[in-house]
């Protein structure tokens, strides 16, 4: 960063996940001067990379009834604050026939001891309400699932946090703590754009950075124990079912199915990986395989349904204080102070938890964080609605109004709720699409690019959906990079990321590379190497 | 054994897609309609947001004229004109209206103005009912309305052919449609005509009624399925008797053959392959040598062809022209296939009006350039577009043949026997 002045922040939260842009989002708003660094983009790590399951709680509510109890608090509370970012579908865990009706009987009483709703329902009924379903369920019960969507909640977070006086950056790999005594009193940062290297000066440092939170430990002197747990996932070409399916037995591979904006979701599966691994997230034939095989027991439809891409990410999961066997995984959140346990003061580490329960991790370590400070200001995050679902008086007039809303206008509305209205279309020209399959238009384009942390496609893929739709980039990635250059004024930067976002739909496509999908990846290998003439050798991966 | 990988083939139709956007490329609609999405649009990628929620049906796609070009310029096979009708009939709010029931019911109004056919083609002539008709009903005061016969095809048929037809060995059946019925029994009578010469009986089916195109396109479509039903059921009934079924009109073949199954999903699979156009039928029994034909040595003319959409999808268009071609006094000029614009009842409607026109206005320069006596057309409501927008006459190539066709000659050869 450039004039860079000796400014000291309260607080640098590291990591732009829904944990890190929460815990940015708790801290600004109790008043503390905040910094959030991510290395690369919001959301590139485990936030990114989940089902986008709005958990009730249920599917915990046998193993760890406390993750569950957590998971339908934190449930009730995203339908308030994030209502953009949350759809209310329901979800089922049904029973199929190889599986014992047993298993309900326990899971009803589990739910309920947990305080989750759990509704028997006859199985023919539970077809009506979701005909995509496996006809043949023997039992099913209806709980309070639905869909979240991981890139517009961090999104909203990070907007909330620079509203309340924030500074966010992006790009800036932590390289090392700067330290006065036993105190961490700043961060050293590189930076992935220019390899330029600064550092900054906080108070108190949290690392929110997942998986890669470990690395950060040792860099800050401590040690926290991760186990990385690979889970692979495939996403359909379009919504197979309108409820969550679960199949109702013990966590298992596969075995929930989400319809999530455009598409549905099956996952997952899960592989423990060596640490070095974690940025190498190949999905096999096997776990294609897998999911597929599992899938369709949930819905038989998905046997005759497009696959898009097949992705995986990394649970984090952490080994129960002083334990270094790492055989006591900890399931829950967990929120070490290093002053008090290593004795390293103006550190401490968020992690464990899941992206249900990101809101309250993020209370905890910025409770911790005043705690250091000595700020007495009470968490306000469960109340106050994130940007985008705030209470609309337009709204409720937008939706009276005369004019018919296109469809771009209907989705842009799903993805930034209320701010929607600050989507602008200056001229007929704005209100062309950049993406029809996901039908984001240039005005969208635009206004992500001055307002939401976007330098290159696959920012712009993240805040907007254009490139995920079925064509995965064919059409829309080179005019996204066309309006890209317009604000960036580097052509050739544009032809670089260009060639590095559709290398990086590619790598998805690749594990499903069969059918209409093989069809539409040779159509768009003629368009961007044979018409555009962009040169395979260019590319540059992001991570 | 086939892998889980190898039998994940998506049978969601839309799904096949690659996005290429030809369809877009060649919809008529597109180019002059900013308001319209595209087909690619409208169809397979809308579809996806359909699917999510209904709420994201998008009224735009009433401007779709189903011309069904999308469908056959994409690639894949993808159903797109189909998945656009399918999306209207589903996810429109709007109840059709008073207008758009009346246009979409012509046997029921066929049936009252052809009793009437002096007194109604006279007052839809005039200026204060047409001005009426555009601020009530909507139906814009620039369009002529074609003429009401006074008397039905079914009626002349009844009294003047019937007896003769049955004198004849071999027969077809012949789906005349409403136009033929109620607008212009002369080309029925035309086709009588050329089959007759041809040494062919012609039969009428069995309490026919309209194809159910108008009723579609305004979504009128239980009375579509009912009036399907009902043709399927004659339709199978003259198959069983032996005959093939023969149309004059391009959408009226089309809609039996594929919109029945795609759009009112209903089963035609025994009968479609014996429902085909006239010219086709006429072109195999002349080229496998089943029949012959002889011209009037006297008959000249420059005749332009126009190729209808629905011809464009039925792929025949083929049939047609080489028909005119092998009249040896037709110097023939095709034209460059581009929708005229009108799509049956679509152009009537005030609010489709201009774009109807500027939709059809290159064909109609075509057309002006060429300077031919006459187009040539397999389609009604492309007739009445083109003769209102030109001034150039319109005919079906059954009422060119009939009317290059020596009679005599050509029974005299058909009557020899064969070897």
């Amino acid at each position: 960063m450039k004039n860079q002045s000796p400014k000291e922040y309260d607080v640098i939260i590291i990591g732009g996940g829904a944990t890190g842009a929460g815990t940015a989002r708790d801290c600004a708003m109790r008043g503390l001067k905040t910094l959030l660094i991510e290395r690369l983009d919001f959301t590139a790590g485990a936030t990114g990379r989940n089902h986008g399951l709005l958990h009730s709680g249920a599917r915990y509510a046998h193993t760890d009834p406390e993750s569950a109890a957590e998971c339908i608090k934190e449930n009730m509370i995203l339908r308030r604050i994030a209502r953009h970012c949350v759809e209310e579908t329901g979800g089922l865990f049904v029973t199929l026939p190889e599986d014992s009706l047993d298993y309900q009987d326990a899971f009803v009483h589990d739910c309920e001891r947990a305080g989750i709703q759990a509704d028997v329902l006859d199985p023919k009924e539970a077809i009506r309400l979701e005909p995509a379903v496996n006809p043949d369920i023997i039992g099913a019960v209806r709980v309070p699932d639905g869909a979240v969507d991981p890139f517009r909640l961090t999104t909203a977070n990070v907007l909330s946090a620079r509203m309340n006086g924030a500074d966010i950056m992006t790009y800036q790999e932590v390289v090392g703590f700067e330290k006065d005594g036993d105190r961490i009193c700043g961060v050293k940062l590189r930076s992935h754009r220019n390899g330029e290297e600064t550092t900054v000066y906080g108070k108190v440092t949290v690392n929110a950075a997942g998986i890669w939170g470990h690395h950060l430990a040792e860099l800050a002197g401590v040690t926290v124990n991760m186990y990385p747990a690979k889970g692979a996932l495939l996403i359909f070409g379009h919504r197979v079912n309108n409820m969550v399916i679960n199949r109702c037995r013990k966590p298992a591979d596969a075995d929930i199915l989400v319809p999530g904006d455009t598409i549905c979701v099956i996952g997952t599966t899960s592989t423990r990986i060596p640490y070095d691994q974690i940025d190498n997230m190949e999905v096999t034939p096997e776990e294609v395989d897998l999911l597929l095989r599992e899938g369709i027991k949930l819905s038989p439809r998905l046997a005759q349904t497009r696959i898009l891409r097949a992705y995986a990410g990394v649970r984090p999961l952490v080994a129960a204080d002083n334990d270094p066997t790492g055989r006591s995984i900890s399931r829950g959140i967990v929120c070490l102070d290093h002053a008090t346990r290593d004795g390293v003061e103006g550190f401490i580490t968020i992690t464990g938890g899941k992206l249900m329960t990101y809101r309250l991790m993020a209370q905890e370590a910025t409770d911790l964080v005043c705690k250091k400070l000595n700020v007495h200001r009470p968490c306000e995050t469960a109340e106050v609605p994130l940007p985008g679902s705030e209470p609309d008086a337009a709204d409720e007039k937008r939706r009276q109004h005369i004019i018919e809303l296109s469809t771009e206008q209907k989705a842009a509305e799903g993805r930034h709720g209320s701010w929607s209205g600050r989507i602008e279309a200056k001229s007929d020209a704005d209100e062309a699409l950049v993406c029809e399959c996901e039908q984001v238009s240039v005005a969208e384009v635009n206004y992500a690019i001055e307002e939401l942390h976007v330098h290159n496609l696959i920012n712009l893929r993240r805040r907007t959906r254009l490139g995920m739709g079925t064509c995965q980039g064919e059409l829309c990635a080179c005019r996204g990079a066309g309006l890209l250059e317009r604000h960036d004024k580097c052509t050739q930067r544009s032809i670089d990321d260009l060639a590095s976002f559709m290398n990086e739909r590619w790598h998805g496509m690749f594990p499903v590379c069969w059918g209409e999908t093989l069809v539409e990846v040779q159509f768009t290998s003629w368009l961007y190497q044979g018409v555009l003439g962009l040169d395979p050798d260019d590319i540059k991966s992001e991570a | 054994m086939m892998t889980l990988q190898q039998q994940n083939i998506s049978d969601n139709n839309f799904e096949s897609c690659i996005k290429c956007t030809i369809c877009t490329v060649y919809c008529p609609v597109t180019a002059v309609n900013p308001d319209y999405p595209g087909p690619k649009q409208a169809g397979p990628d809308g579809e996806r947001y359909r699917l999510k929620r209904p709420y994201f049906y998008d009224e735009a796609l009433k401007y779709c004229l189903n011309c069904k070009r999308c469908e056959v310029a994409c690639p894949n096979d993808v159903k797109i004109g189909d998945i656009i009708q399918a999306a209207r009939i589903k996810y429109a709010d709007h109840r059709p209206s008073l207008r758009d029931t009346l246009l979409a019911n012509t046997d029921f109004m066929g049936n009252i103005a052809t009793r009437m056919a002096p007194i109604v083609n006279f007052s839809l002539g005039l200026k204060p009912v047409k001005y009426l008709m555009d601020k009530v009903l909507k139906i814009d005061d620039h369009r002529t309305f074609p003429k009401y016969a006074d008397t039905r095809f079914e009626t002349w048929y009844k009294h003047e052919a019937a007896e003769a037809q049955e004198a004849f060995d071999k027969h077809v059946s012949y789906f005349h449609g409403c136009y033929v019925n109620y607008n212009y029994p002369q080309l029925g009578k035309d086709l009588v005509k050329v089959m007759n010469a041809l040494g062919y009986g012609v039969r009428l089916l069995d309490r026919e009624k309209c194809c159910g195109v108008a009723k579609i396109a305004n979504r009128c479509i239980d009375e579509a399925t009912r009036d399907g039903e009902n043709n399927l059921r004659a339709i199978r009934e003259a198959v069983e008797r032996g005959d093939e079924v023969l149309s004059t009109s391009s959408t009226c073949c089309f809609t039996i053959r594929d919109e029945y199954p795609h759009l009112l999903h209903l089963d035609n699979s025994d009968i479609r392959d014996h429902m085909m156009l006239a010219t086709l039928f006429i072109y195999r029994l002349l080229d496998e040598g089943k029949a012959r034909i002889a011209f009037r040595k006297d008959y000249k003319k420059k005749v332009a062809y126009h190729v209808p959409c629905h011809m464009e999808k039925l792929g025949w268009t083929f049939f047609s022209t080489s028909l005119l071609k092998m009249i040896p006094g037709v110097e023939f000029i095709p034209l460059i296939s581009h929708c005229c614009g009108i799509a049956g009842t679509y152009g009537f409607k005030k609010e489709y009006y201009e774009y109807s026109q500027a939709i059809g206005e290159p064909l109609f320069k075509q057309i002006l350039e060429t300077g031919c006596d006459f187009v040539a057309c397999d389609c009604e409501t492309c007739k009445w577009q083109i003769e209102m927008s030109t001034h150039v006459p319109v005919l079906n190539p059954i009422s060119v043949l009939a009317e290059a066709i020596d009679v005599d000659e050509t029974r005299r050869l058909n009557q020899k026997p064969k070897v």
